[in-house]
């Protein structure tokens, strides 16, 4: 192979190791460093549930892959062009995982026949000739760290931690990055030890400085900035910007927001993000339990508050009953659901989109209350927003889908101006007209209640769980009044259609097949619709947010389409809703349930095979 | 804070429009007259008012006071109450609540409502059994007691609620009898005062599925006898002829009768209520018949900053360090660039 600078267009990379090496630190600041040149890119942290899982064995391994180019890249990818694996096990959990002809560079300190053992090889890898179809690199990483490190005053175990930095040199050199912004970074980082903040800064300038001097690296790659649309930028995960999107919220609405939440696996950075914010006159509460986390909200809800509360599935299933408070005595709620494997426990570090029917339906009673998923990691921050803005000018809880994929997962945000964010305009009465007024009064348009929070004086009323009289909300036990109640709380939420936006379709306005997804596929379903565009077919994506209701086109869109196939990480769970709302349509379905995103290869190969009329 | 409500109010201005639905004789009523004529008392317009309840009878309650209230779901008021506080630090929060609501499903959020001591009161009306699910035993409920749901008697212990809540940290606790509504009263603006969680127990009769249970305390006939009616600095002196007191021997409380045993009136344990140490408030809560009279009254008023105190306080320094003033300023800090 020559040597010398060979320019791509996007390129995939994994960095692997023990979970306690450091990998979604090295990965996560190798996106900031690329982010920052100009290139687009989707990142996807994967980590085991364990904390320190045994070291050196293959359940350990944590990893953290990213794709980035200079077009838009709308997922991760899917096999590696270049894999770090800091040790066996690493090698052996993504050996599936790396392109043919892939590189594969290894720290060859941590390769003996312990080490291997421990990762299930019977024999060395690196002499046994798995790796003949790949691009080896073996650099002895632990001992040049060692080395890099030796003039420091540091701690001997910082002496070889400190290798992660090394191989994120390796790369940096290998993609022609620059090391400031990982500099910066360990500066601030290490504020309070310099010595260390020193050491971990030439661990990563002896990596860069050995991949150029070695002769082991074939060449370095250049990647052109991405043509991004012009603005300011910064790189984003899902659970900041759904932070962020409250912050907004509250800030726009003038409400104070209260966020009663539990700590839960993948959703807890909401709570640790919004609990940085008191700045912001955010109120913050770690309950005791999950069903404390959304009762907590709706006392503050009661009392004025943009109240929210996060969570994962396991305590969505806590909270249904206080979801069914809050929709019966019509208090304004979002419940975030960031999704993970189920049932159960389940997969609590995996991604799954498999809470949608107990978003939707998982209530006693006839509960319905508005559901909206974001879909990639950035709009977490506009459906976090309009999230807030339903729940307070319908006055109704919202249940928000986001899911592990795109909590975790990073990418490039074109920075919103927050004043250019539609206006929030919370259903709260006129102060100066008590007697006019009535708890369970409604607007003619939303068919929304008015709220009239305690300290407002002559508006003293009261309410509850019990099934109310239509206006006065005093308690009812009529028959008909009950009816007449149940119907008019699901004519709100159906109302709410008349005020989001219709869904949009990419490609032609009619063609052989539409590609249907909701929520955090939405990248992976279009990376694999570019590639069916680029392959000349015939074929349109639509991809949904709102998901209860409906967009009112929906039907009027399906209409145009022979075959339609929705793609879900479920077993068929979003096309029950749909079977069920409009059976009128025939629809095919994609289902996977690993706790992994779709691969773009194994979505264009389904619908390559729906278009070939192979699958029926 | 307002202290001082802005027009003179009665116990009327807190009757509702609603027909009251208890039981005819529970406990109940009187409570709810007690209450009634302690809000005018306690300085609050009625708009700053709220009062929260769970699920059970005695969770009713909200919708026959004339002020804010919220109706829950079972167990779960002292959580809605943390939220209406923390929202709002102005209001007087009332949270009632009954021996099930309470300490069986809402058994996490009481004890984490005193550990936090956030500043709500909590009445607690314990009439040891479930009457809205009609007639089953509760976590109150005496060993061996015969209901629906233990055909053959209990074999649960139960809880004392006091002690309870001087386990989890409680600051606050008093008890009351639903049948002495002056001294009900009393112990309500107190429990108002107090900033932090009051927890006032209120023994409250059933008359239709625990009838009587009290009686062995309450009976005119023996109450003289079978009450110590607490007051701050005052010596614990009871019975009927006022002349039975307790002492303590051997880290364990005994009744003495003045005048017998060379005992005097200077021999007999002054009440503390607010000794921080609640050695002996826990002694006082833990006495029951026939050996020991029931302690009633504040048996413990502790001084501590509140949880709410707590969460403003911070607030407030964070307001006055905050980095950014918008979140534009936020969003747009930390690594950023531009495309041009």
């Amino acid at each position: 192979m020559t040597k010398g600078i060979e320019e791509i267009d996007e390129v995939v990379i994994k960095f692997a190791g023990d979970s306690g090496d450091g990998m979604q630190l090295t990965g996560s600041q190798f996106s900031n460093t690329t982010a920052f040149i100009g290139n687009d890119l989707s990142t996807f942290p994967d980590f085991p549930a364990e904390i320190r899982a045994p070291q050196g064995t293959v359940a350990g391994v944590s990893g953290f892959k990213i794709q980035f180019g200079n077009t838009n890249v709308y997922s991760p990818g899917d096999k590696a062009d270049v894999l770090i694996a800091m040790n066996p096990a690493a090698l052996k959990a993504n050996l599936d995982w790396i392109k043919h002809r892939g590189t594969i560079i290894i720290d060859s300190d941590s390769f003996k026949s312990k080490d291997f053992e421990k990762a299930q090889f019977t024999s060395n890898p690196l002499e046994d000739g798995t790796l003949e179809e790949y691009n080896l690199i073996e650099a002895p990483i632990t001992k040049l760290t060692k080395d890099s490190v030796a003039e420091f005053d540091i701690e001997n175990k910082s002496r070889t931690r400190s290798k992660n930095m090394f191989a994120l040199g390796i790369v940096y050199w290998l993609f022609s990055r620059p090391l400031n912004i990982t500099e910066d970074f360990l500066d601030a980082k290490f504020k309070k030890n310099p010595e260390l903040a020193k050491a971990n800064k030439a661990a990563l300038k002896a990596g860069y400085n050995y991949a150029l001097t070695v002769e082991l690296l074939p060449s370095s790659y250049k990647i052109k900035a991405a043509t991004l649309p012009k603005g300011k930028y910064r790189s984003i995960t899902g659970n900041i910007a759904t932070a962020w999107g409250f912050l907004a919220a509250a800030e726009n609405s003038g409400l104070k927001l209260f966020l009663g939440s539990y700590p839960i696996t993948p959703a807890s950075d909401i709570l640790h993000e919004l609990s940085k914010h008191k700045g912001f006159d955010v109120i913050s509460l770690q309950a005791e339990d999950e069903i404390a986390g959304i009762c907590s909200a709706i006392g503050a809800s009661f009392a004025g508050s943009l109240a929210i509360t996060t969570t994962s599935g396991p305590g969505l299933a806590l909270k249904g009953e206080a979801i069914g408070l809050a929709m019966m005595t019509e208090l304004p709620i979002v419940i975030v659901d960031v999704q993970r494997g189920g049932p159960s426990t389940g997969l609590p570090t995996k991604t799954e989109q498999s809470d949608l029917l107990q978003a939707v339906y998982g209530r006693n009673g006839e509960s319905p209350v508005i559901v909206i998923a974001a879909s990639t990691p950035a709009n977490c921050f506009d459906y976090a927003y309009m999230a807030s803005k339903l729940a307070v000018e319908h006055m109704t809880p919202v249940l928000l889908l986001t899911d592990g994929f795109i909590a975790n997962g990073a990418e490039p945000w074109r920075i919103k101006n927050t004043k250019d964010l539609p206006q929030i305009e919370p259903s709260v009465i006129e102060k100066n007209n008590p007697d006019s007024w009535k708890p369970y009064l409604r607007d003619d348009e939303k068919l929304a209640r008015k709220w009239a929070v305690p300290g407002t004086k002559g508006f003293e009323h009261r309410i509850g769980g019990l099934e109310k009289q239509e206006v006065t909300g005093n308690v009812s036990y009529d028959p008909a009044n009950h009816e007449n109640m149940v119907k008019l709380r699901a004519e709100k939420v159906k109302k709410v259609a008349d005020f989001i936006p219709h869904l949009e379709v990419l490609g032609e306005e009619q063609a052989e097949l539409l590609i249907v997804g909701w929520g955090g596929t939405q990248g992976s379903l279009l990376t694999a619709y570019n590639e069916l565009k680029k392959q000349g077919k015939n074929v349109a994506f639509a991809h949904f947010n709102y998901i209860n209701p409906l967009p009112k086109n929906t039907a009027e869109i399906f209409a145009n389409y022979k075959n339609i196939v929705v793609c879900e990480l479920n077993l068929g769970q979003f096309v029950k809703l749909l079977r069920s709302e409009l059976p009128q349509f025939d629809y095919k379905t994609y289902n996977k349930v690993q706790g992994l995103p779709f691969t773009k290869a194994e979505l264009v190969d389904k619908f390559n095979e729906i278009l070939e009329g192979g699958e029926k | 804070m307002n202290h001082l409500a802005e027009e003179i109010l009665t116990a009327k201005d807190f009757v509702t429009d609603q027909d009251v639905r208890w039981c005819p004789g529970c406990g109940d009523y009187a409570i709810l007259k007690a209450v009634q004529n302690t809000l005018p008392q306690i300085g609050k317009n009625k708009e700053d008012i709220v009062f929260v309840s769970g699920i059970g009878c005695s969770s009713r309650f909200p919708y026959y006071i004339e002020t804010y209230g919220f109706h829950t779901i079972h167990g779960r008021a002292p959580a809605i109450a943390t939220g209406v506080k923390l929202a709002n630090p102005n209001l007087s929060v009332w949270q009632v609540t009954g021996d099930g609501d309470a300490l069986a499903i809402g058994g996490n959020h009481y004890i984490h409502a005193l550990r936090r001591n956030i500043d709500i009161n909590i009445l607690l009306f314990n009439n040891e059994i479930y009457g809205l699910t009609k007639g089953q035993f509760s976590p109150t409920s005496q060993t061996g007691i015969v209901t629906k749901s233990s055909p053959q008697g209990t074999t649960d212990r139960a809880f004392n609620p006091g002690k309870l809540a001087l386990g989890a940290g409680a600051t606050f606790f008093a008890r009351v009898i639903d049948i002495d509504p002056k001294r009900m009263t009393e112990v309500l603006i107190e429990a108002e005062k107090h900033k932090g969680t009051s927890l006032v127990e209120i023994l409250q009769n059933c008359v239709i599925f625990n009838d009587k249970v009290f009686d062995p305390v309450t009976n005119k006939d023996v109450k003289l006898d079978a009450q110590l009616w607490l007051e701050h600095g005052k010596p614990m002196i009871f019975g009927k002829e006022n002349n039975k007191g307790l002492v303590l021997k051997n880290l364990e409380l005994e009744v003495v009768t003045i005048g017998e045993n060379g005992i005097t009136e200077a021999d007999i344990l002054i009440h503390d209520a607010y000794s921080v140490n609640d050695t002996l408030h826990n002694l006082l809560v833990n006495m029951s018949a026939p050996h020991f009279p029931v302690a009633f009254g504040v048996i413990r008023n502790v001084t501590s900053s509140s949880f709410d105190e707590g969460v403003y306080h911070q607030l407030a320094n964070e307001k006055q360090k905050a980095k950014y003033s918008s979140v534009n300023e936020l969003i747009n800090s930390g690594v950023t660039w531009e495309i041009v």
